[in-house]
């Protein structure tokens, strides 16, 4: 009896670091990239060889407080406008698992860097590197692309929907 | 020994100086203040004795002690035990209930200021500055500013506070008590400088990393310094007058910078951060941390991360040039 408690003692504390990543704040971080990456792909159509996709790694994709940056940063920056939260509206909706142009880390940097055609505007330039990355672990994040203990843990405004952290499965894709 | 040890105290006291909550520069402040002096009266006499009854009990011990304490009863030390502690409970509850009459008619008096049309002034809490809005029935004549609040003397302000992210609260120690800045419930509080000066405040519930960087300075002056100011801050930003400014100017509006605030007059209009339209007027930055010089503007624009960890703006990697012209730019803005 004793010994189990001792034992999961133990393990409680080897598994506390864990949490530690989570939680980091890293206010004065580089981020990897700065710019846009080489290969910018509009559409799918594509003249030549395509080449290999973007590799980028988000690096705050394991950090629920540059997650929930990022959230604060999709309202102020009036993503909402079009993408409501999540679910769409004038541009497409950020919840399911269709991603017109990649769902990569690399690929909705470039997104938001770039600007797409037919109204999403560029941010390059605009917000900085940082918060770029930011706004990515939070778009990853709305389409299930993030562990789920780093998701935001509420709403602040009434939602049609369940917050991040609660795991709702995901929406089934439409069909073609 | 012990004489010079209090009075040493009593020196170092001194040496404080006076707090501003005791140094009140208006009726609102006053009436707290004759409140706290009223409540520290009161608290000395009871403190002062209860500790001469628990000294007389400890020099008062019978000697030698008993071998066995008696367990007889003894009618008349209870009779005697009774009405002491009778008397010191109904003595307790008059003081208490003298407290609450001095309390609820402090409330009454911060309440009688009143005016039939105040200077309005809407404070807004953010993580973590004052945003300030001069009211007027007039949308093109309200002014937006941050940090820094100037008001007429002698005459009622009316304060409406509300919070843009968490709860905050609005105290300025010399003026009034504390009011706390509810998200989504706005509240209001009447102030009144009766003396020319510069009034510190501070946010006075914890918002978060950088709560105890978020101060204000509350500027009182005459009616006509007061109404010079707020002309000028109706005007909107001057047209930069040479190439360097210009470049200021661009790099402001094609930059980050033009993302979170306003410069009237300019296309940046955005109300994430402080507006920016009279900057160079204003004694401080960062939400009254830093003096407002070229300097410590080009730090907390290179990388605020430093300075104020935490702060929603961003650290902003400008080249030297550009860098310089923005500051020119910025030093403009009176």
């Amino acid at each position: 009896m004793t010994r189990a408690v001792a034992v999961g003692c133990v393990l409680a504390i080897a598994l506390a670091p864990a949490a530690c990543q989570r939680e980091q704040r890293r206010f004065s971080e580089v981020a990897p990239a700065s710019g846009l990456p080489d290969r910018l792909r509009m559409s799918g159509f594509n003249p030549g060889d395509p080449g290999a996709p973007t590799t980028l790694r988000n690096p705050y994709e394991g950090n629920a407080w540059a997650v929930s940056e990022g959230k604060r940063l999709y309202t102020a920056m009036n993503c909402v406008g079009c993408h409501a939260h999540g679910g769409g509206g004038m541009g497409p909706a950020l919840i399911d698992d269709v991603w017109t142009y990649g769902d990569q880390p690399g690929e909705i940097y470039t997104s938001i860097v770039g600007g797409r055609p037919n109204g999403m505007p560029a941010f390059g330039g605009k917000l900085t590197d940082p918060q770029l990355w930011q706004l990515v672990a939070y778009v990853q994040s709305l389409g299930g692309g993030l562990r789920k203990d780093v998701r935001p843990t509420r709403s602040d405004h009434m939602s049609v929907r369940p917050s991040e952290q609660s795991g709702l499965p995901k929406a089934p894709r439409p069909p073609r | 020994m012990r004489l010079v040890l209090v009075l040493l105290l009593a020196a170092l006291a001194v040496g404080c100086g006076r707090p501003a909550a005791l140094d009140p520069a208006g009726p609102q402040a006053a009436h707290v203040a004759r409140l706290w002096w009223l409540l520290l009266a009161v608290s000395v006499v009871v403190e002062a004795a209860v500790v001469a009854f628990a000294v007389y009990a400890v020099m008062r011990v019978r000697r030698p002690a008993p071998a066995a304490p008696t367990l007889a009863a003894e009618p008349r030390l209870e009779r005697r035990l009774s009405t002491g502690v009778g008397l010191a409970v109904a003595v307790t509850t008059l003081i208490v209930l003298g407290l609450l009459i001095a309390s609820i008619l402090t409330e009454r008096a911060l309440g009688a200021l009143q005016s039939p049309a105040p200077l309005t002034v809407e404070i807004t809490g953010h993580q973590w500055w004052w945003e300030a809005e001069y009211w007027d029935a007039v949308p093109s004549q309200r002014v937006r500013t941050a940090n820094e609040i100037h008001l007429p003397v002698g005459e009622p302000v009316l304060v409406r506070l509300r919070s843009a992210d968490v709860i905050h609260s609005f105290w300025v120690p010399a003026l009034h008590g504390k009011r706390d800045l509810i998200p989504g419930h706005d509240s209001f509080l009447w102030i009144q400088a009766d003396r020319a000066g510069t009034f510190g405040g501070q946010c006075a519930e914890f918002c978060g990393y950088q709560h105890a960087h978020m101060r204000l300075l509350v500027v009182a002056e005459s009616r006509g310094a007061f109404d010079g100011w707020l002309a000028r801050q109706r005007q909107p930003a001057p047209e930069p007058g040479d190439d360097r400014t210009r470049h200021g100017r661009d790099v402001f509006l094609s930059g980050p910078c033009v993302l979170c605030h306003t410069i009237s007059g300019t296309p940046a209009a955005a109300r994430l951060g402080p507006d920016l339209t009279h900057l160079a007027g204003r004694t401080t930055l960062a939400a009254g941390i830093l003096p407002n010089t070229p300097g410590h503007l080009a730090g907390w624009i290179l990388d605020p991360q430093r300075i104020k960890p935490g702060v929603h703006m961003p650290s902003v990697g400008l080249e030297g040039g550009d860098l310089q012209a923005l500051l020119a730019y910025l030093g403009t803005l009176r």
